[in-house]
């Protein structure tokens, strides 16, 4: 996964050829386009759905939720962004790691509802254009990774982990990235991927 | 997750009213209907797992404006209770003149969850006992009064060896709630009746005959900022832990002391990981008054916080690891440099 070539968006995705690959059919679900009135009272009735806008990667999202969706679950379930992970679903291994007002959190542990007004930045947001995030760049380099399945949140973590600066040394890195759990144990790389785009993301 | 209705509160007034509602049929605190919510890193999980069943959600993250603020002054600290704990962690005059408070925040839980979650929920959290945790074990005192306790002749390891009852054995799993208590710090408590304030002390209550019962409490109260007299510089908070980092305690010490001239003036002793409650060892503070450090002295201390411990099957190497991490805590704080 360290060649180079194959950070290029290339079109294809691997969730929809999965789910064609199974047979099921993902229904887009329509967000409701009205205007959302901040001050509206909220639903009375706990069977009844609330009613969300969400900032995610820039853009406001209007959805219609169980108040007991996570953003994790919005994020993948109704916005079809599925590059945040669902590990645990308990906050134990920070898979799910996405960045709320710039600050990294565990979105399993979020409620959406409780997340309306906040800029919630995930994976998909890091990239601009066809330029990947330093970080990004730096597991790949790295070989950061070899299942893949905790690297959004480790991506996301290791961000923050830099601009709270808390990536000054080894210690520190390991130290402040012990929140993102590896099943594959790829620490040693995943330290020097974030020792590698530091500097980088500092320079701003 | 069973439904829920969410509610914003609009100011603490809000908060209290939505939260009380019912208050008499809502006791115990921990079986209350309405709940609220702060960064919600002990209370969606313990939902998620069918543990906490709460009717009413009320988020009071919009008190966060006139609740949050981190106040070291000239004669004291005031924290407020939805100050975030990875912030009171990085403020510089908290690390300078309150090591003991930054450390126990910083050594606790991940670098996410110390930016959700708040001081006040942080003091205010569940035990990790497994018995509790897992709805499966029908055994569990604390979760179904009078059922019993699956964690007496169970895996308890990681269970108390102070405070402890027949009834219950599950560990006070917090760090910061040992300086706080260390420190001998006050708690601001705001409810229908406005604002009332408390020793820090008296917020947690040993399991007893009633383990669901875990603080002082009501429904309709909220914590909203916990205050310090005096500055200790020379403070210091050890955790041993299975893993170098983001794990409970298997068992900690808070330690504050004023020392002038090698002499200690002022003791101040608290333990983590090991005990049903924040635990004050008054015992070994008492040693401590009018001392000169060395050694022996830490042997004698550590013996006496850990004097009425009593082991169970799994936990008792607790007490052997209690008393040196109480003795190695000693000789940091005495030695540091200040």
């Amino acid at each position: 996964m360290s060649d180079k070539s194959s950070s290029r968006p290339s079109g294809f995705d691997r969730r929809a050829f999965m789910a064609g690959a199974t047979g099921s059919v993902l229904v887009p679900m329509t967000a409701r386009a009205a205007a959302q009135d901040a001050n509206a009272p909220l639903a009375q009735d706990p069977s009844l759905p609330v009613e969300v806008t969400l900032r995610v990667n820039g853009e406001d999202k209007h959805l219609s939720l169980d108040a007991r969706t996570t953003v994790l679950d919005a994020l993948r379930e109704h916005l079809k962004l599925t590059g945040s992970k669902k590990g645990c679903d308990h906050g134990q291994c920070g898979a799910c790691t996405v960045l709320i007002d710039d600050r990294r959190v565990v979105s399993c542990l979020t409620l959406a509802v409780a997340a309306e007004g906040q800029e919630i930045t995930t994976i998909e947001g890091l990239a601009t254009d066809d330029r990947l995030h330093p970080m990004q760049q730096a597991f790949i380099d790295n070989d950061a990774f070899q299942c893949g399945y905790c690297t959004p949140g480790q991506i996301m973590s290791a961000v923050a982990c830099v601009k709270e600066g808390h990536a000054g040394n080894e210690a520190d890195i390991r130290e402040y990235m012990s929140g993102n759990i590896c099943r594959c144990a790829a620490y040693p790389n995943i330290v020097a991927a974030v020792k590698q785009a530091a500097p980088e993301i500092m320079k701003g | 997750m069973r439904p829920f209705l969410y509610q914003r509160a609009s100011d603490s007034n809000m908060a209290v009213q939505a939260l009380g509602a019912a208050a008499a049929a809502n006791n115990p605190l921990t079986k209350a209907t309405a709940q609220p919510l702060a960064g919600g890193t002990t209370l969606i999980d313990l939902m998620k797992l069918d543990v906490m069943r709460p009717a009413t959600i009320v988020d009071i993250n919009p008190l966060a404006r006139a609740w949050s603020a981190i106040e070291p002054g000239s004669d004291g600290l005031r924290l407020g209770a939805l100050a975030k704990m990875s912030d009171v962690a990085a403020h510089a005059e908290i690390q300078r003149s309150y090591p003991v408070i930054a450390d126990s925040l910083k050594l606790a839980a991940s670098a996410q969850l110390r930016n959700m979650a708040t001081l006040g929920g942080n003091v205010m959290q569940r035990t990790r006992c497994n018995y509790f945790r897992d709805v499966s074990y029908e055994n569990c005192n604390k979760r179904n009064p009078g059922s019993g306790c699956a964690a007496m002749d169970g895996v308890n390891r990681m269970h108390a060896v102070l405070g402890t009852s027949d009834q219950c054995i599950a560990t006070y799993p917090g760090d910061f709630a040992q300086a706080l208590i260390a420190l001998d710090a006050t708690v601001e408590i705001t409810g229908k009746a406005g604002t009332r304030t408390m020793p820090f002390a008296q917020l947690h209550k040993a399991p007893g005959d009633t383990p669901e019962i875990e603080t002082t409490l009501q429904p309709g109260e909220l914590i909203s900022a916990f205050s310090i007299s005096g500055r200790w510089p020379r403070s210091v908070y050890l955790k041993a832990r299975d893993r170098q980092s983001y794990e409970f305690a298997l068992s900690s010490a808070a330690i504050a002391l004023d020392v002038q001239d090698g002499t200690i003036r002022n003791a101040r002793v608290a333990l983590g990981g090991v005990a049903t409650v924040p635990w004050r060892a008054r015992e070994a503070e008492a040693l401590l008054k009018g001392q000169k450090f060395d050694e022996a002295l830490g042997q004698r201390v550590a013996e006496a916080a850990f004097a009425d411990a009593r082991g169970r099957r799994h936990n008792s190497f607790k007490i052997a690891l209690g008393k040196r991490v109480v003795a190695r805590a000693l000789q940091q704080a005495v030695t540091m440099e200040i």
